[in-house]
Formats: structure tokens, sequence, C-alpha cells
């Protein structure tokens, strides 16, 4: 089950010609592919595309009844695989993954298939995981296109331009035989807006039909001496084609005035960042009517020099506004300029910053920059010549924390790693890899654990150098998505083949968590139009892995803690895979709450659990925060002159999961926690037993209390 | 790093209205976001939201942002983020992100309407430092002031819990009051309606947030009337209490409410003799002490001794765990209706050297001594057990313990107490002559003291270290700052490396 729910929204994929379609550009990229005739679509989840996954799964009745054929890959290299469909047939096939990784993943699959070529229109949609909220590395896509020669569009971010997009791609790609990426940035993809809907078209050949009457031409096959005209191929034919293609549909776009002595060559994603620049600068009205010419690149590569020519003639300053490094863009272009003799001045990377994203300072101060060299006239007196202060603001760097992302409340994966930290304690640091998941925010504070992510499913493989032993075994971490991703062959298999000694834990959350929770094949989840339920132990077994522990409640502190201790210690030699697994508590909540509310309202008996801390017998000295980092336990200044220090303190976000009590207790903390639990609906014999034992203690009570002095008021 | 971008003029993009919300993961800010969408194009303004989902959902900061302006049919070009010194309203859901938003140049005094929530979502960096290591809201406020345009600063989340709802909601009530948005209220209740999901509970806390917006928010919005602590009991102890009461009036009179705070803790933790001589020992304090030094001594001691004197054993834990006021606090903080039963599990882990403390003191420390004995304690009773108090048999098993008093001061560990509070009076007054100041910090240094078995014995090493700095420092002119640092250094991290630090440039001066 993902995170979230479109079942609502894939209604809206259904309008027809001349209606109107308001929402998020995910969304209408979906909507765009079926209105293209697409005939399969497919791909791997991860930010910033997971949605379009989600979609395209909540959708899944709809692309039946168009004879559209919706594939969960494995992996980004298994989606790009995919598109091998229309190598041969001529069926438009669009699969999504996110940019750069998903790319890194996919390049192998990528290069064969352009130097295949393909018969049938062939989409790559990639979101772009860039700048602020991105989790990976800050990289860019556009290497690859360069690479393996696909064309890369990166439309205006608006949902018109993006969803024209979708067509010009699959229509692009088939006039050249060549692949077509299709890049989204990350808020390209969430941002909202509307466009004029077409109706949905079905595939004019559908996969089922195709595969009835199979094809196959060895010269499309990447062997020698195919391989070397496939070459060939790209420059002589399909790249012609497809600036040909470009030029005559215009899919790039001119703004502004016909002469004036500068300009401005944008990627079409940052066209609106240098529109709101010029607002500010009031060369440009709401409308983009800008008094700076610009060549809007909605295709980035090829760069088309006839056109690029054509806006340069009779300019004297260029700017090139290019996110992100190396400057592939403007070095194509400068080379443009040197080969053609041109007194242009360019101006690119050094008004604007070479790396980091472009956001609305970075854009307004580098369009600024270029305008004082270019044409100083055109800026406002105010910019040229300021004659205000600005009023100080007080440094507040030193005061906000920061804030970055981390286990949710409750999370199943929290305790696994209080159990690391507690074996840490007891037998000292260990070599650890991390993985990529929700599991790698262990390698932040507080737990600390991890050193190192090399890539998806690649944890145990990232420890492949201490493999032949040593004075202590070295861990890795895996996740559940990851070890079916990549993880059970790239990693695991190879530790069972190169003998090595080491410990594995894999994380089961039960889903592809991170990325928002899509199911995996070990999911524990009955899915209609899925195989779920197979176990990661089962695999394990397998491939030949013999030291297997499989740990069913991850909540178990003091388990976990002595399996790992176990697997760290014991004499076996081979490798050793703990498989910790709990259900991602974000998506058991969204499961079970609306269920357990149904309940209690029916009038059945429901115990719902939630931790507290006696204030009176806490201390503040938040080891157990340290141990458990779980957003519902913070702190909290008491009204108390004899104490110093504020105590621990679980809000009313506790989903009872029952860690911190876990903790408190292997890690022999203190005894302030408790857990109470309230039951809704009790029986009759429950209630009248409930009243026996409160009239008692309640006498007891009562009892002490006359003979003593007590604190009344505050706590306790 | 504050980004003051000089006014510009741009009429052109002053035609949008910018809207940012920045927001900790889990506040809801895409429903606010989806929210203002809404209102804005049911008002005939075309509009545009974005946001950076993914990391929100998982306790990360994030931003939602909305441009809109008046639809005249032709599609405007929107920016997909926020820009230093182009926001016009600013909602920040947590004090912290009212800084972050300030820090990050959003929120400047030309135009920015920032509406911001007091409340604090503590990062994890401000929870896990073992002193106190929160964030000071003063400063963002301070900031605040100076950085908006008009503030409308509030405890959001506390009044849309008082409605029964999420904070979006009162935070989407503070933005219809604040007037920033050309809109009428009831359009915004219209788009609380449009959205459909638990619209009641949030129209009552967009009212809060609304009315919080235009008279400010209610002085004391939700603080539970806690009556002022105080002793009760039978009435032929009450005579002798106000008797031990009164004595606390010939004592110096700056210290004379921490004195009767530390009063009520001692004679709570044991009986009225037991707070007779916490009487006495401050008395001794203060005879150290003068009016000329305010009595900072005689104030620090009313406290630190009151804290030494109430130590944490199992008789305190079991008597506290035991006490009606706790099971009806639990049930309040609980949320238990009439009807509901409540159940409670309680974590304890003994381990041998706390059952060897509950021995009488020569035994206990017989068997510390002894490796051999104190493994058989903890095969014994050192094991994690879970005690479930609202039945009888844990209840009672408890409820003895808790009724150890009288035996209490017989134990090994009272004594190992009562030994390490006066050698630690004893230096802190035998400092109070030579130099004041260092034995006022030395008083302080107490606060290190605290946990519970393997943090505790953490503490009382630190302890031990930091008071060990006495000799190094003793006849410094600057002993009583060094010694305060010390203190805060040990407060920092868990392993005392910050501790470590300040020690080795304090030996690199002495040296």
């Amino acid at each position: 089950m993902a995170e979230r729910s479109f079942k609502a929204e894939v209604e809206h994929l259904r309008k027809g010609d001349g209606e109107t379609f308001t929402g998020e550009g995910i969304l209408a990229i979906t909507k765009a592919l079926l209105e293209n005739g697409v005939g399969y679509v497919g791909g791997y989840q991860g930010a910033p595309i997971s949605h379009l996954m989600d979609v395209l799964a909540d959708a899944q009745e709809l692309l039946g009844e168009l004879g559209v054929r919706y594939e969960a890959n494995a992996s980004e290299a298994a989606a790009a695989a995919m598109l091998a469909a229309s190598v041969h047939y001529p069926i438009r096939g669009a699969v999504t993954f996110k940019g750069p990784v998903g790319v890194n993943v996919a390049s192998d699959a990528l290069a064969n298939l352009c130097s295949s070529g393909v018969n049938g229109g062939a989409l790559i949609i990639v979101g772009e995981d860039y700048g602020e909220g991105s989790s990976i590395m800050q990289e860019r896509s556009h290497g690859f296109a360069m690479k393996s020669q696909f064309w890369m569009l990166d439309p205006r971010p608006n949902l018109p331009s993006i969803t024209k997009a979708v067509r010009d791609g699959f229509e692009l790609s088939e006039a050249s035989n060549t692949p077509v990426m299709l890049m989204v940035r990350i808020r390209s993809c969430h941002v909202t807006g509307s466009f004029q809907t077409r109706d949905n078209v079905p595939p004019p050949l559908s996969v089922a039909e195709a595969i009835a009457n199979p094809q196959s031409d060895f010269n499309r096959v990447v062997l020698p001496p195919m391989s070397y005209i496939h070459e060939r191929d790209k420059i002589d034919n399909r790249w012609p084609a497809a600036e040909k293609f470009i030029v005559e549909n215009g899919l790039n776009e001119v703004f502004g005035p016909q002469n004036a002595p500068l300009g401005i060559a944008v990627q079409g994603g940052m066209y609106n960042g240098v529109i709101r620049a010029l607002q500010r600068l009031g060369l440009a009205d709401i409308y983009g009517d800008t008094e700076i010419p610009i060549y809007c690149l909605n295709v980035t590569y090829p760069l088309v020099r006839s056109e690029f020519d054509e806006f340069t003639a009779g300019k004297d300053h260029l700017l090139v506004v290019e996110e992100g490094q190396p400057e592939h863009i403007e070095q194509q272009l400068a080379a443009f300029l040197y080969r053609g003799g041109a007194s242009l001045k360019l101006h690119g990377k050094g008004v604007l910053p070479m790396a980091g994203e472009y956001t609305g300072q970075v854009m307004l101060d580098g369009v600024t920059a270029f305008l004082r060299e270019a044409a100083p006239d055109l800026l406002p007196d105010q910019i040229r010549a300021p004659n205000q202060e600005a009023p100080q603001i007080p440094d507040l760097s030193n005061t906000v924390p920061i804030r970055p992302p981390g286990f949710c409340t409750g999370c199943p994966e929290r305790p696994i790693f209080a159990g690391m930290k507690l074996v840490e304690q007891e037998l000292g640091k260990h070599q650890i890899t991390a993985d990529i998941g929700c599991h790698l925010f262990g390698s932040l504070p507080p737990f600390e654990i991890g050193g190192a992510t090399m890539g998806y499913g690649l944890g145990p493989a990232a420890n492949a150098a201490f493999d032949g032993g040593g004075e202590r075994r070295a861990i890795s971490i895996l996740g559940d998505g990851g070890f079916w991703h990549n993880g059970l062959s790239s990693s695991i298999g190879n530790m069972v083949f190169n003998k090595s000694d080491n410990v594995v834990m894999i994380v089961d959350n039960y889903y592809s968590a991170a990325t928002g929770g899509q199911d995996i094949l070990s999911s524990r989840a009955d899915n209609a139009t899925k195989a779920t339920n197979n176990p990661i132990a089962k695999a394990l077994e397998g491939v030949g892995v013999e030291w297997i522990r499989q740990i069913d409640r991850t909540y178990d502190v003091a388990k976990v803690r002595d399996t790992l201790r176990e697997a760290l210690t014991t004499d076996f030699k081979g490798p050793k895979v703990i498989v910790a697994s709990s259900e991602c508590m974000l998506n058991k909540q969204r499961r079970e709450k609306p269920i357990r509310n149904a309940a209690i309202k029916e009038g059945r008996r429901v115990d719902v659990p939630r931790f507290g801390i006696d204030e009176d017998i806490c201390t503040g000295d938040h080891a157990c925060i340290r141990l458990s980092g779980c957003p519902s336990l913070s702190l909290k200044k008491l009204d108390d002159p004899l104490r110093d220090d504020p105590i621990a303190h679980i809000d009313q976000t506790c989903v009872g999961c029952g860690n911190c009590g876990e903790v408190a207790d292997a890690a022999v903390l203190c005894p302030s926690f408790y857990r109470a639990d309230v039951v809704h609906n009790p029986g009759g014999f429950e209630r009248w037993r409930a009243g026996m034992r409160t009239r008692v203690a309640g006498w007891l009570q009562t009892r002490r209390d006359a003979r003593r002095m007590r604190l009344t008021g505050a706590a306790p | 790093m504050n980004m003051m971008t000089p006014e510009t003029p741009d009429a052109a993009s002053a035609q949008i209205i910018k809207l940012a919300v920045m927001a900790v993961g889990g506040q809801g800010g895409g429903v606010l976001t989806g929210w203002i969408e809404g209102l804005a194009r049911a008002q005939g303004y075309a509009c545009q939201a974005t946001s950076v989902a993914g990391v929100a959902q998982r306790t990360g900061a994030t931003i939602y942002y909305i441009e809109m302006t008046p639809d005249t049919g032709r599609q405007p070009v929107f920016s997909l983020a926020p820009a230093g010194g182009d926001v016009d309203i600013l909602i920040a859901a947590e004090m912290m992100e009212v800084g972050r938003a300030i820090m990050r140049g959003f929120v400047t005094p030309d135009r920015t309407v920032l509406i911001g929530s007091t409340h604090r979502a503590l990062a994890v960096s401000e929870k896990t430092v073992p002193g106190d290591g929160t964030a000071d809201a003063g400063e963002v406020r301070a900031a605040a002031e100076i950085a908006a345009r008009q503030l409308i600063l509030g405890d959001m989340e506390a009044l849309a819990v008082s409605a029964g709802s999420v904070i979006s909601a009162s935070l989407f009530g503070a933005l219809a009051g604040s007037g920033a948005l050309p809109f009428e209220r009831h359009a915004f209740e219209d788009a609380i309606r449009a959205g459909g999901k638990g619209v009641e509970a949030s129209l009552r806390a967009f009212a809060v947030g609304f009315d919080a917006a235009i008279n400010g928010p209610p002085a004391a919005p939700l603080a539970q009337t806690q009556a002022a602590p105080r002793l009760v009991g039978p009435a032929s102890l009450q005579r002798d209490w106000d008797a031990l009461i009164a004595r606390v009036d010939t004592l110096p009179a700056p210290a004379q409410d921490m004195i009767r705070a530390g009063l009520r803790k001692v004679v709570d933790f044991q009986d009225l003799a037991y707070g007779s001589v916490y009487l006495d020992r401050v008395a001794q304090v203060a005879s150290h002490d003068s009016a000329g030094q305010e009595y900072a001594l005689t104030f620090e001691g009313a406290k630190h001794i009151a804290n030494a004197m109430a130590y944490d054993d199992i008789i305190r834990v079991a008597d506290l765990k035991t006490r009606a006021s706790r099971f009806d606090r639990i049930h309040d903080q609980m949320n238990a209706k009439d009807g509901q039963i409540l159940a409670l599990t309680e974590f304890f882990h003994p381990r041998a050297e706390e059952i060897a403390s509950l021995l009488p003191a020569a035994m206990g420390a017989r068997w510390e001594a002894s490796p051999r004995r104190m493994a058989l304690l903890g095969r014994l009773f050192g094991k994690g057990r879970r005690l479930r108090t609202h039945r009888l048999r844990a209840f009672a098993t408890l409820y003895l313990l808790g009724g150890l008093k009288s035996y209490r001061l017989r134990t090994r560990r009272h004594e190992i107490e009562t030994a390490h509070l006066d050698a630690w009076l004893t230096t802190c007054l035998d400092t109070a002559q030579a130099d004041y100041k260092l034995a006022v910090e030395l008083v302080r240094n107490r606060r290190l003291v605290k946990g519970y078995s393997d943090t505790h014995a953490r503490g009382l090493s630190k302890f031990a270290r930091v008071m060990g700095a006495l000799e190094l420092l003793a006849g410094r002119a600057d002993a009583a700052e060094w010694m305060a640092r010390l203190r805060e250094a040990a407060l920092q991290d868990p392993e005392g490396r910050a501790l470590e630090g300040a020690l080795r440039t304090i030996r690199s001066f002495t040296d």
C-alpha cells in the first residue's frame, strides 16, 4: 500500500476533449501519456517521481481498459530494459525513475537501448532530484544523454508545457529512432496548475497484440559489426533527424524583442526563475513579457546550432542559465560561438555559481550581475545605487538547530539501531556500512551507526574489502527494498561466494518504505495485481546463506542486541545474516487507525497503548533520547525551582510501539517509563474487576496518606 | 547569513501574492496549502502551489510555496520557490521554523506578514544534550519583531488542540485574521468545507486562530491552573509541619522560597524529622554566608542539598509509582473517559548494585565487596521486569517497597548518600572562606549527579572529575568561572568528551 492513494484523482485521468484538468504535475504527466497512445508503462519508485508510480498503480483499472500494460519494475535498470519493446515494435512506451541515481543504475540498459535505436516512441521520465530537499548526491542526468546519445527534454515548469513535452517526446523519439528523456525537477513534479485535456487514445498496437506476431532483426542487436553501424547511424541519421524535428516543430521557444544587444539562453526548467528575476528588476511583467530576449531550451540535448546562431545574431552579450555542473550546455554553446568566430561575450558560470540550486536569490543576483556588465542602463536606479540602509536583523545561525529527517514516531527501525548501539557500547565500535533507505537515518545522531553508503542494495558489497576477516567482524545494513533491488545478488550472493565472515542486518519493514511504501516481493500485504509474501529468509537460503536469524518483532531491543552479539562472536565461519522484520509504522497506522476507530465506534473492545514518563522519577539526563530519538519523545521544562534540566516527555503523537520501554529495560536506564493501555468498551467482568482493584488500591493509598505528609499540587 | 535585498521597484511581481509555509513533518502543511489554493481559485485567482514532499513526512523541515494573482484569463509566470526579500506572507508552524524563515531572508520589514506558532518541536540535537540544550526562542522572537512588517505569534498548536483539531486549521484561521489575503472570512471557511474532512473540528480551530490573530493570543491560553505545590497530611503532623516551616523564616530571606521548596521535597521523600535535618544543613550553610553576597550560597545550597537528600532509590520510585495522585494524573494525560479502563505497565530493571544498596548498611557493604555475592544478586533480581501496577499483586509489591521509609535511613544506600553529601558540603564550606564565588559553583556542581544505574554512575564520575579540578583551580582569580565552565562542559555530552577537553585546557595553564 503506497503512502498516498490517488484513487480519487485517477478519475480525472478519464477527462476528454476540451475539459480542464487541475492538479499536480505528476498526475498531468500520467494523463498526457494516456492521451498519446502509450502502450506500456513502468518504472521504479523514488523521489520525486514516486507519486507517478503510485498514480499508475492506482490507475490500473483504467490502464487495463485502454490495453496499456503497467509493470512495477525491479529496478531502474529493469525499467530501462523494458523499453526494449519499442526497439522492434511500433509501440510507445514510457518508464520513470529518479535521476541521477536511477539513471546510474539504468545506464547499462539505456546505452544498449540507444545503440539499438527504437521504432516506437520511448520516453524516460526522470525526476531530477537536485537542490533543496534532495536526498541524494548532487549530480546531473545530462551527462548520460551526451554519453549514450538520447535526447533530453527540460520543459518549462507549467502543466501545459509539461504535458506538451510528453507528446513532443514521443514524436521526437519516433522521428529520430532514439529514446527521449523527459526531465522534471522536484518542484515541477508537485507543482499544481491546469491544462486542457484531450481524449485518451488506446495504443494502435497493444503489447498483447504484438506478441501474437513476434519480430526480431539481428541488425538491431548490439554486437559487432552492427554496433559500429549503430554509432554511425546515431551521427549520420538520428541526430540530424532530431535537429530537424526540433526546429520544424518549434520545440524550443524564443521570447522577448527581436532586436536587442543581449539575450539569455535558459534551460526550460529554469525559465520561471529567470522571469521572476526579470520581474523583480522591472524587466518583465507577470505574464512573462520580457524586455530581454530569451532563448528557452525545452530541448537541452541536442543543442541546435542553426537555431542558436539565429538567436545570437547581432547580440553582444549572452547569459546562459544552466543549473548544476559540469556546465555542459554552456560549453557546447561556447564551442558553437568559437567555431563560428563570434565576438559575442558569453556569461554563465561566473555571474551564476557553478554548484548548487538556483534559488530565487541566486537567480536575481546572477541576472543582476549579468545586466550590470551587459546593459547597466537597464537596471533600476535602486539596484545601481542603493540609497537605503537595510535594517539589521539579528543573526540566528547559532540559535536555530538543523532539522535533518529522521525515523518517524514508532518506527520499527529505531529499536534495531538502539540494539546496535548497545552492542557497540559492549563490544566497541565496528566497521559498519549503510545502505539506501530510511535506515540510512541511523547514521545520523543520535545513533551515528554506519559510515558509508554506496548505493541501493550495496551495503554489504561496500564492506567487501573486509570480507577476508580480521580482528572484528564488519557489519553492513541492507533494507528489504535494497535487498530485492540489487542486494540479493550483488551483496548477499557474493558474500557467500567470497566466503565472507561478516554480518548483515537486513531491515525488513514490509515495504519499499523510503520511497513511499510501495509493495515488494516480501511485503506481507495481499496485493491483487502482485505476488507478495515471499520471505527474505528463503531467498537467503536459496543463495547459500547458512547462518540466518529471523527477528519478527524488532521492538524487542534485547533480542536484537543479543542476536547481533551472537553474530559478532559466534565461531561459525561464513556470512551471518539477521533479518529484522516489523511493519513500517507510517503504513501500519494508515492501515490500522481507521479500522481501530471504527471498532471503537461500534462498541467493540479495543486496547489503545501509549507511553508516558513519571515526571518526578525522570532526572533529566536524556539517556533514553540518545538511544531513541523518537519524535514523540521530547523534553519538558518543569515549573520546579529545584530542577535545572528539562525532563523527558512523551507527547500525544505516541503510537505505543514500546520502543522506549524496551530501551529503558535493555539499557538499564531508569524506571520512569510506563505504558498506559486505555481499554475502550471493556466487558462487564473486566469493569467489575477493575473496580475492585481500584477500591483495594484506594484503601491502601488512603491508609498510607493518613500517616504522612505528602506533596500535592505540583508533581507528584 | 541574513539575506537582505534592498527594496526593488518590482511593480510587476508585486501583483503576485507570494506565500510560504514552513513546517515540520506531520504538521499538515499539505492540507493548509490545499486550503489556501482552493480558497484562491474559488475567489477568482490564478494560483500555483509547490512543495518538496517526502522529507516532510520524516520529521524534516519543509517548505510549501504558493503564488496567486487575480485571474485575467492569461497564464501568469509563477516562481516555484520562495526568494529572499520576496515573500508577502510567511507562515511558520513552529518557533525554530520562524527562526529558519528569518535566517533564509524570507521575512523582510518592507513586506512580510509573519504568522508563527510559538510552540516547540525540538530537534534531535536539542534533545540529546544531557543538560539543557533547547534553543533560545527569545532570540527568535526578538529577530521576528525586527524582521516582520506585521507579526502574529501565538501557540497555534495549543490553540488547535484545545479545539480538538490540528495546527494547520488554527494557522489558516490566523491567516484569515491577519487580513493579509484580500478575501472575506467566510471564503476561508468555505475552503475548509470544500476540503470535506474533519470540517467541524477544523472550523473550531480556525475560529480560535482567527481570534488570536485579531486580539492577540489568549494571555495564558491553556495553562492548566495547577495549584501551588504544598504539603498535606493528617492534622497531627500538620502542626509539626507548621513548626518546621516557621523555622524557615529565621533563615536568610533571599533563599526562603527555595528552602521551602526543598523542605517540601525532603519531607515528602522521608518525614518531618528528615526535614529538620535538612534545615540544620541549610542553616549551617547560611552561617558561612552573608547579606553582602546576597546569600547566593544558601540559595544554591537549599536547592542542591534537597536534591541530594531526596536521592532516587527503589523505595522512592515505588512510593511515587503507587500514589493515588499518580493514577489520577495518568488518567487525565491519557484522556481516559468514564467507562474506560486504564492498564499500567512499569519497566523496571534493577541491577545487583541497587539490590545491595537496599540492604542494611554494614551488610550491604560486605555484599558489595564480594563479587560472588553480587553475581548471585544479579542472577536473582537483576533482570528486566514488567510490573502491571493496575493489578493488585504488582501494586502490593511496590506499595510494600514504598512503605520502607522507616528502614531507609539504615540502608547501605543512605550511608553512601549521606557520606557523599557531607564530603561535598564540607568541601564547599571550606572553600567559602577563601573564595566565595568558587564555593557557590562547587555547590552547583551537584547538578551533575542524576539518572539511574549506569547513567547515575557516569554522573557521579563526572561530578568527581569536576570537583577534582578544585585542586588545580583553588587560589586562581578566575577559579569560579572555570569551575562553571567545567560543569557546562560536563553537561554537553554523555561520554564527557567536552569535559575532558576543558580539563586539558586547565592543566595546560596550571602546569
